[in-house]
């Protein structure tokens, strides 16, 4: 209960300084429409190739972005977490009775809450694009679940990396040696059955693709639910796993004190 | 009943021995001045008491609380104000206040009347709803002190409460404390590396040196357990055996040596005894560089107890 509602106390409190800079939103959200709108328009006829399940190159892309978007905002979600704990923040909280668990989450929590905002706005503007998600409802939801889910397994790797480093140098490295790989080893872009062998198995072991595959799973028509579940249950896995790390070396930082 | 009771704290960093066996008490409702020079282990002792960090060995209870096993009591029961400050520096004071009350569990009506009075109380009103990054150093201090004080603590840690403030913000955050402690009812430790601080502050203070503490007592009652003032004999070049004997001669025997070329003697009544030192100093054909006098001040104290001088040992650390 405590930990609840620390948790809502210090994801309000980072809400609104992110509000406060509404720059940021924008900002954030550049990079997206530059995909959807610019690289969509780019390759549109990439679908002549087949394999994409559709002759829309943006419904294919658009929910991809998505969760791409999702899987960028997640890698740097740890900047947050060492801005704390340089201006003393997170000591301040660990003199009083704070939760330990809300202070992690609440940065994860954070984190998902923008990447959830992000992604209604992109799905917005896709459907000004022409996009139609073929099960309605339900599936922008899971879609935007999708994003919430890849940017919490990963949010919670930022912030150890975070805890762990406590240097935004090394946070920055981290966040660019693994963004482009892990999207350039998943379906994000292309269709399955178009990427080399090599890579198609890599992209197995992807959680960025699995947030893909579920994304676009309820965007084209012949959505399989069993397919969906699968790969939202192993963000789920992931997330809860990742997070269970971040509290670690949260217990680590606290030793080092 | 004592506030603070501190036993045989031992703490090290890998090869640094912080704490070097810290033993203290501190009653309820004093003003409490751990002083030393940086790096005397005076802040570990703090972050040791506010649960921060655990001691290696030795107890420590805070307001009736073991700091080990009952940490989330001694964590309701006192206030913590940092050597850095602690604030969101993107939010405002006001929402910092609000936040910090929160995770001390108070709610409602309460919180915010007691948000309004702290703001009022450190001066900070005016600029409650502005971000903290655009307030000023002492502005910022004023809000560290009251982020310390929104839940009513009885306790109060202030470490460095004055460190990067200049010397008139200084005196005023000194007249502040003073005033918090009377009508906030406070028992507060602080720790301070300006002597005058202490000597301005404290009821009662403790040298820290090297992990230990090395005197307890009141200001006064500290200058005054050195009995007469301090002559300072700098000699121009090295004869420091004989000028001790001379020294000794004319009854202000030699108690310390600084760097080898300093003499600092203890006499009942420094100006009187002044034209008798300098004129056997000279008979004995001693060069002298310099003659100062002083009363006793915590400087002596602290190169009386520690054979080292203040200034030096806080710019080496």
């Amino acid at each position: 209960m405590t930990t609840l509602k620390h948790t809502w106390f210090m994801t309000v409190r980072q809400a609104r300084n992110l509000m406060r800079e509404p720059i940021w939103i924008v900002l954030l959200l550049v990079q997206p429409m530059v995909w959807l709108v610019l690289y969509g328009q780019l390759f549109r006829n990439v679908t002549k190739l087949g394999g994409f399940g559709t002759s829309s190159y943006i419904t294919f892309l658009a929910p991809a972005i998505v969760v791409m978007n999702a899987f960028f905002g997640a890698t740097w979600s740890g900047m947050s977490m060492i801005n704390d704990l340089d201006h003393k923040v997170v000591e301040r909280f660990l003199a009083a009775p704070a939760s330990r668990f809300a202070i992690v989450l609440s940065q994860i929590v954070r984190s998902a809450l923008t990447a959830a905002i992000q992604a209604l706005v992109i799905l917005l503007v896709s459907l000004a694009l022409g996009v139609r998600v073929h099960t309605g409802v339900l599936g922008w939801l899971v879609i935007i679940l999708a994003a919430i889910l890849v940017n919490s397994a990963f949010a919670g790797i930022s912030q150890a990396i975070a805890l762990l480093t406590r240097r935004e140098a090394t946070m920055i490295a981290v966040a660019n040696f693994i963004g482009l790989p892990l999207l350039f080893l998943s379906t994000t872009m292309i269709a399955r059955s178009q990427m080399p062998g090599w890579m198609q198995t890599a992209a197995r072991f992807n959680p960025v693709d699995w947030g893909v595959k579920a994304a676009r799973e309820v965007v084209l028509p012949g959505t399989s639910w069993g397919v969906v579940g699968l790969y939202l249950f192993l963000l789920l896995a992931l997330t809860a796993v990742t997070s269970a790390w971040a509290t670690w070396t949260f217990r680590a930082y606290q030793r080092s004190l | 009943m004592d506030a603070i009771t501190v036993d045989g704290l031992r703490k090290r960093y890998g090869d640094v021995q912080a704490l070097d066996g810290v033993s203290f008490s501190v009653r309820e409702g004093e003003v409490f001045g751990l002083l030393g020079p940086n790096g005397a282990g005076k802040s570990t002792t703090v972050r040791v008491l506010v649960t921060l960090t655990h001691a290696d060995e030795g107890h420590a209870s805070v307001a009736g609380h073991d700091v080990r096993r009952e940490q989330n009591a001694v964590r309701r029961a006192i206030g913590y104000v940092p050597q850095d400050s602690g604030v969101d520096q993107y939010g405002t004071g006001r929402e910092n206040l609000m936040l910090q009350g929160r995770v001390q569990g108070m709610a409602g009506r309460d919180l915010r009347a007691r948000t309004d009075q702290l703001l009022a109380l450190v001066g900070i009103a005016d600029a409650a709803d502005r971000i903290v990054k655009n307030y000023s150093g002492g502005m910022r201090r004023r809000l560290d002190i009251a982020l310390g004080l929104v839940h009513r603590p009885r306790v109060l840690f202030l470490d460095e409460p004055t460190t990067g403030l200049d010397p008139e913000a200084r005196v005023a955050m000194w007249q502040e404390v003073s005033r918090l402690a009377q009508a906030e009812s406070l028992t507060i430790l602080l720790t301070t590396h300006y002597l005058e601080e202490a000597d301005q502050l404290a009821d009662r203070l403790a040298i820290v040196s090297r992990g230990a503490i090395v005197v307890e007592g009141t200001p006064a009652s500290l200058k005054a357990g050195l009995r007469g003032d301090a002559v300072h004999v700098e000699l121009e070049n090295g004869n420091v055996e004989d000028a001790k004997r001379v020294l000794d001669g004319v009854g202000a025997p030699p108690e310390q040596v600084i760097d080898n070329r300093t003499i600092v003697s203890r006499v009942e009544n420094g100006g009187r005894a002044l034209p008798g030192i300098i004129s056997a100093l000279e008979a004995a054909g001693i060069a002298v560089a310099s003659v100062s006098l002083s009363r006793p001040s915590l400087d002596d104290v602290y190169l009386h107890f520690t054979g080292r001088e203040f200034s030096t040992e806080d710019r080496s650390t």
